[in-house]
């Protein structure tokens, strides 16, 4: 077997050289393993690999630099529906107009220096640069100042609390002394490799399928917040195919999940191992609402009766029992989240909400003047146009798929034709923003601190020739967006003046039907408890902030979850 | 010889403009904008911040300028070593991003071509030699090399990784390993690449066995064969000649195979979610990263441009008569 030691020789040094490769140098002091004990492994909230830490890149940032790095003023509950002071010690609201703000004694960035309040005005001053994404916030902004070493002095030209106070605790406060003097495109721009924070964890080390954080042992919260976070490392591994997440998930090799994964519910019932935040159905929370968003400027579906029978076609018991497995819940027809149930005015919407009801759908289209005249099965327009619509969900989003399919089954029971089609995502994308479609179902807003963001999500103005991030159904009512504008105006605590204002919404909201709440999509959150344990549940002795790392959500319970979470001994 | 060499050289640069070309052109002409789906992930809805992103993105990734001009600069940046940026990993360059997984691509292609030819060829001598090991071989042989790539690496995956759980099914190396010149990272190292390289090497070796098999059994009855074993040389020997005509047509059949080969190690990498070129390329696909798209490509056809060549060296090493028309002499 001579001629065999060449390929093998050639095989060995080929493997070498991948080692090599690999080693980028990586000072990892020790043995080049992480403790089992004290790493927890995370998946479900990366979607490629890490390449940038650059808070202000946002969606191309490595999620956990926001929330686990860089931190903001305030964190919010959602389960309580209260504001924790993080960053700030403390609040006041001197005038409508005037938020003072002190930021906590003792923090310092991971380089040494101490925070202090200048940081935050920076940050704010960033704002007004091309590409940043809050530069909205100098819309109603009027100065920010540093009044002393701590104490931040924020003056608006416009009071807009609910508005504030959702930027001040979903965006991070970033240090003066690094970001102060970079130039505009490197603040947008650059990978920011070597992010300095203020927060429990810090870059460890990265590779195209993982990202890993190191604890910061000097974190301030450790004592002010009486936080300890348990697990020295944290592997965020980037999402693999959904078989290779429930495998890794049946033999511990991942602690946190947070992908939707097609039966898991079996999974969640057969294996004690595996848990979720409910025992039983929909064992998720609820994140989000999926909106049928449909095209306003389009004929038919500009005219509210139309949409209203659409409404009143689709049989949402029949998705959520079928396609998903009652892993999601029906939404409410206000499309607000259970969280925000004192916000929605039940008597309105027993009275006025919409259900399923295919005979009320087809009276609704005969009394609008939508018949069947040629006899084709499928109503025309009044003018006796035909009616051809389409429903675009994107390709591989399967759980989606089947959803679109059935709503089109259901307008066709009733007599609208509309046909489901699966284009490319990034095309969706294009045909949605652009306003070149019939009907998408969208999900991009998330809970949050108020309803305002759903309503700014439903009826912001002016409509533009790119509806990037909300209002893609380009409706345009100048009462719904005052009174949205008006929302934002209500100062944080009180709840009743919001909803008397939210309850003007919904009525416009539930007459109008700009879109149409579908299902709450869930808080996707799976976990082994092998490793760790005290995992996020609806039993008394565990925790009840929100099991997830999503972007977005560690500020609202994922930082709290990190805390409570516990080493299986 | 060297007049060969040119000629072959010649229509190898032909090959590779034409490839570069075509490779330039597929991602322009699918359907969705790397900027707007860039912008989009930025969640900017300011029109002007937009318009003012859009044409700073446009600019840096040389998209605003007329076709023809993409075109040269794209050949410009070539040149340089320069493939541009990447959407998907902005702002990773993305001659790094290919770097990164061209080791674990070759150190899966080179044992998988190299070993199951060797191995393959060895193997359907011998099996040509015996009724039984020809009756169970050649059977086995067919079905092996019959096997999609893909379809192979999922039943490896499935009864050697999932059920019987002695090779991991996934990944490069181990999520709680850091990557070192270390015996517990190389070993794991070698432990994630078992499976791919096994699959890969199995559905080639199928095909190189089959070949040598009938090749040998030709040979065998050439009349060479029949005159030496008239002479009454050892059967030895015979078969040692007729083992190294037999060579030819597989190398040959190399050189032909190279891109079926390729091919299937991208699907394998996806299958086991190993960090190579494969994987890559299905990302890419996924996030409508035209540069990153069109570097792989261009990576993969380089590679099997060089390998042909290589191929066609060897073979007028090793085969007299080729060398022999080439210089022009008459046997």
């Amino acid at each position: 077997m001579k001629s065999l030691r060449l390929p093998a020789a050639l095989a060995a040094l080929a493997i070498a050289a991948t080692a090599c490769s690999g080693g980028g140098g990586e000072e990892g002091g020790g043995t080049g393993q992480y403790p089992r004990a004290e790493t927890l492994y995370t998946t479900g909230t990366a979607w490629s690999a890490p390449t940038s830490w650059n808070p202000m890149m946002r969606g191309g940032y490595a999620v956990g630099t926001i929330g686990l790095v860089y931190e903001s003023l305030f964190h919010y509950d959602p389960v309580t529906g209260e504001y924790v002071h993080w960053l700030a010690e403390s609040d006041e609201w001197v005038s409508d107009t005037v938020h003072e703000i002190t930021l906590r004694e003792g923090i310092t960035w991971t380089d040494g220096e101490p925070l202090v309040a200048d940081d935050v005005v920076t940050t704010l001053e960033l704002g007004k640069i091309d590409g940043v994404s809050y530069s909205n916030v100098w819309n109603y902004v009027e100065s920010v100042e540093a009044t002393d070493e701590r104490t931040v002095t924020v003056t608006f030209s416009e009071s807009r609390p609910q508005e504030w106070m959702n930027w001040a605790y979903s965006n991070p406060i970033l240090p003066a002394h690094i970001w102060g003097d970079m130039e505009e495109t490197a603040v947008t721009d650059s990978a920011n490799e070597n992010p300095v924070g203020t927060g429990p964890y810090v870059y460890e080390s990265h590779a195209d399928d993982r990202m890993i954080w190191e604890r910061n042992d000097d974190w301030w919260g450790v004592e002010a917040l009486d936080m300890d976070m348990d697990a020295r490392y944290i592997v965020d591994i980037v999402n693999a195919s959904n078989e290779v997440t429930m495998g890794m998930l049946n033999q511990n090799e991942v602690d946190l999940s947070n992908n939707f994964l097609p039966g898991i519910d079996q999974v969640l019932n057969s294996n004690e191992n595996v848990t979720s935040f409910y025992d039983g159905p929909p064992y998720m929370k609820s994140a989000n609402t999926a909106w049928l968003v449909p095209n306003t400027t389009r004929a038919p579906l500009d005219d509210v009766e139309f949409r209203q029978a659409l409404a009143h076609a689709i049989n949402i018991t029949e998705i959520v029992e079928g396609p998903y497995a009652n892993l999601v819940e029906p939404a409410n027809p206000t499309g607000l989240l259970p969280e925000w149930d004192a916000y929605i005015d039940q008597e309105l919407v027993a009275e006025e909400g919409f259900r399923y009801d295919a005979d009320e759908a087809v009276g609704l289209l005969e009394e609008a003047g939508y018949l069947d005249e040629d006899g084709d099965g499928f109503v025309e327009t009044p003018d006796g146009e035909p009616i051809e619509l389409t429903l675009e969900v994107p390709s591989g989003w399967t759980d989606w798929m089947e959803a679109a399919r059935l709503i089109a089954e259901h307008a066709q029971e009733v007599g609208i034709n509309i046909t489901a089609e699966f284009p490319d995502e990034a095309l969706l994308r294009d045909h949605r923003n652009s306003g070149e479609f019939d009907l998408v179902i969208n999900n991009e807003r998330q809970l949050s601190n108020t309803p305002w963001t759903y309503y700014d999500y439903l009826f912001q103005m002016p409509v533009q020739e790119q509806q990037t991030t909300v209002n893609f159904h380009r409706y345009e009512s100048e009462e719904a967006w005052d009174l949205t504008e008006q929302l934002a105006a209500v100062p944080v605590d009180d709840v009743e003046a919001a909803a008397e204002i939210t309850s003007k919404l919904q009525e416009i909201q539930l007459a109008e039907l700009p879109a149409i709440p579908l299902w709450y999509n869930g808080l996707w959150a799976q976990s082994t408890n092998t490793n760790w344990t005290n995992w996020p549940s609806e039993h008394e002795d565990t925790p009840n902030s929100a099991p997830t790392l999503w972007n977005g959500w560690m500020e609202q319970g994922g930082i709290t979850t990190l805390a409570e979470i516990e080493p299986v001994e | 010889m060297w007049r060969y060499i040119g000629r072959k050289l010649f229509v190898y640069l032909l090959t590779f403009i034409v490839a570069v070309t075509i490779n330039w052109m597929i991602p322009r002409f699918m359907p969705g904008d790397p900027v707007q789906s860039m912008l989009s992930r930025a969640q900017v809805s300011d029109p002007e911040a937009l318009e003012a992103m859009t044409s700073y993105y446009e600019n840096l990734f040389g998209l605003n300028a007329p076709l023809y001009e993409q075109y040269l600069n794209f050949w410009a940046g070539l040149l340089r070593g320069d493939l541009g940026i990447s959407v998907m990993r902005y702002p990773e360059p993305v001659t790094d991003i290919i770097l990164g997984a061209v080791p674990y691509t070759l150190a899966l292609l080179l044992p998988a071509i190299l070993l199951s030819w060797v191995v393959g060829n060895r193997f359907g001598a011998f099996a040509a030699r015996s009724k039984i090991l020809d009756n169970t071989v050649l059977p086995v042989g067919y079905i092996l090399t019959a096997t999609p790539y893909m379809w192979l690496a999922l039943l490896l995956a499935w009864s050697l990784g999932i059920v019987a759980g002695i090779f991991p099914a996934s990944g490069g190396y181990s999520f709680s390993l850091r990557p070192e010149f270390s015996w517990l990272f190389i070993s794991d190292l070698i432990s994630h690449w078992f499976l791919p390289f096994l699959s890969m090497f199995l559905v080639a070796l199928g095909g190189w066995a089959i070949g040598m098999r009938n090749m040998i059994i030709y040979e065998l009855e050439a009349d060479y064969a029949n005159y030496l074993q008239a002479l009454g040389a050892p059967r030895k020997l015979i078969r040692r000649y007729a083992f190294r005509n037999a060579m030819l047509p597989q190398i040959t059949g190399l050189a032909v195979q190279l891109g079926t080969i390729i091919a299937g190690s991208l699907l394998t990498e996806i299958v086991f979610n190993y960090p190579g070129l494969g994987s890559l390329i299905l990302d890419s696909l996924n996030n409508r990263d035209f540069f990153l798209l069109q570097g792989v490509f261009l990576f993969v056809v380089v590679g099997v441009l060089i390998a042909n060549f290589i191929i066609d060296i060897v073979y007028v090493l090793i085969d007299p008569r080729t060398r022999v028309q080439m210089t022009g002499g008459s046997s």
